[in-house]
């Protein structure tokens, strides 16, 4: 672990060394660093294995398995509604938990959705954000990608709430974490590829445009404009 | 005087349209041209299996006309715009509105009949640039936001920037431009606008 973390500190000491100066990111050297090593993750295991998966599963199986997963996060996202002070939302996001673990079998079927309530998207980085903490510099994860200080903090809370670590055995556990990173990979295969076709510089596109994203989604999608000019 | 009325009147009908058809209000546009767009491919053989050729065709006879690519180009160089020459800036349009809608395409090829909500549009009549949204449902997950910024010209209402999901695209070339134009200059970046243009030819 000791070992790790000196790699881990020598990169950003080297990284810090060799930007070139976008104020979001200073740590530009080591996230391209982890970013590579990402890629070369995707490229052999995530990105072939997630294929698979969509090729082997029928859309309509895949919906199921992403509804499941996204019926218990519906929790979670209720809870940063109400910590955001968003209390109509909350009530929103559990309705619609109630509903989907019910009517819908134990949240296969997003039954809510077609009675009108409708799925949002919200998680401890976001919360912070409302909060008033500004993102602080760019991150690169490892396996995980595009963050920012402020929000890798607040994946770190999300994983440590999130009830799918409780599971037991823990290879049921770990069966549910496998199929549940798998499930979303798939969901990202157009993205990831547009993306691909998209851009001259990937870093800077993804980075670029998940910053933006991020503040679109602070601001549940109406963020102050900001005029180009 | 009859016949100076009614020749009145056939002109007040025939040659001057009501002023709504005259120029379509932003957000009838916007609904209009996407439902025909969708209903074409739906419709069409030669897309559905696939081809991105005649896919591009259509979106260059039906979208293409209602997208201001010399003002997206301008608003993506930022500052270095104004060191382009006018040949200059003929290139970067014509390389960057190419990639654009491929780029497109690629998004379209991804649809799959999932329904829009066209929002009403909250602008006053007299504004002249206005954001029109359009919300792309799809059940288990959040709507993905469709932000149209138009602007009026004397031939209509034209997109300048598209947002998806939060994202400008035009404002997310613009770093990717900066850099480019600060390492290799303008010229560099209409080589790799370019190369890049090339290597998504190639694959298709």
């Amino acid at each position: 672990m000791k070992r790790v973390l000196a790699v881990i500190l020598l990169a950003l000491a080297s990284g810090c060394a060799t930007t070139n100066g976008d104020e979001r990111d200073p740590l530009e050297g080591f996230n391209r660093g982890v970013y590579r090593f990402n890629e070369e993750f995707d490229e052999h295991l995530a990105k072939p294995v997630a294929t698979a998966y969509r090729k082997a599963l029928h859309p309509e199986i895949r919906s199921r398995v992403s509804n499941f997963f996204g019926n218990i996060h519906d929790i979670f996202i209720g809870v940063n509604n109400i910590l955001q002070g968003k209390l109509g939302d909350g009530v929103n996001d559990w309705t619609r938990f109630a509903f989907n673990s019910t009517f819908g079998l134990l949240g296969l079927h997003d039954v809510a959705s077609e009675w009108g309530y409708e799925k949002h998207n919200e998680d401890f980085g976001q919360t912070f954000g409302r909060w008033r903490v500004g993102p602080g510099p760019y991150l690169i994860l490892p396996f995980l990608g595009s963050s920012t200080l402020r929000d890798g903090l607040g994946t770190v809370v999300d994983y440590t709430v999130a009830p799918l670590g409780e599971v037991r055995p823990i290879a049921l556990r770990n069966s549910l974490h496998g199929l549940n990173l798998v499930n979303t990979r798939a969901e990202l295969l157009d993205a990831s590829r547009l993306l691909e076709e998209a851009a001259l510089d990937k870093y800077v596109f993804q980075r670029d445009a998940y910053l933006q994203r991020r503040r679109s989604l602070i601001y549940d999608g109406r963020p102050p404009r900001e005029k180009l000019e | 005087m009859r016949k100076t009325f009614a020749v009145a009147m056939a002109a007040c009908l025939g040659f001057f349209p009501p002023a709504a058809s005259a120029q379509e209000a932003p957000d009838a546009l916007v609904k209009s041209v996407t439902l025909e767009v969708v209903d074409l491919i739906a419709k069409d053989k030669e897309i559905k299996a696939g081809s991105r050729a005649k896919l591009i065709e259509v979106i260059e006879a039906k979208v293409l006309p209602h997208f201001n690519f010399g003002a997206m180009t301008a608003l993506a160089m930022g500052q270095n715009w104004g060191k382009a020459s006018p040949e200059q800036k003929k290139r970067l349009t014509a390389e960057f509105k190419t990639l654009l809608v491929r780029t497109y395409a690629s998004a379209l090829a991804a649809y799959s009949e999932q329904k829009f909500d066209f929002r009403p549009l909250r602008a006053k009549p007299t504004d002249t640039d206005v954001t029109v949204n359009v919300r792309v449902l799809q059940p288990g997950a959040q709507p993905v936001t469709l932000d149209y910024s138009m602007e009026k010209t004397a031939a209509g209402w034209k997109v300048y920037d598209v947002m998806v999901g939060g994202v400008s695209l035009v404002a997310n070339y613009r770093t990717e431009f900066a850099n480019t134009v600060r390492a290799s200059g303008v010229d560099g970046l209409i080589r790799d606008l370019e190369k890049k243009n090339r290597s998504l030819q190639e694959k298709k």
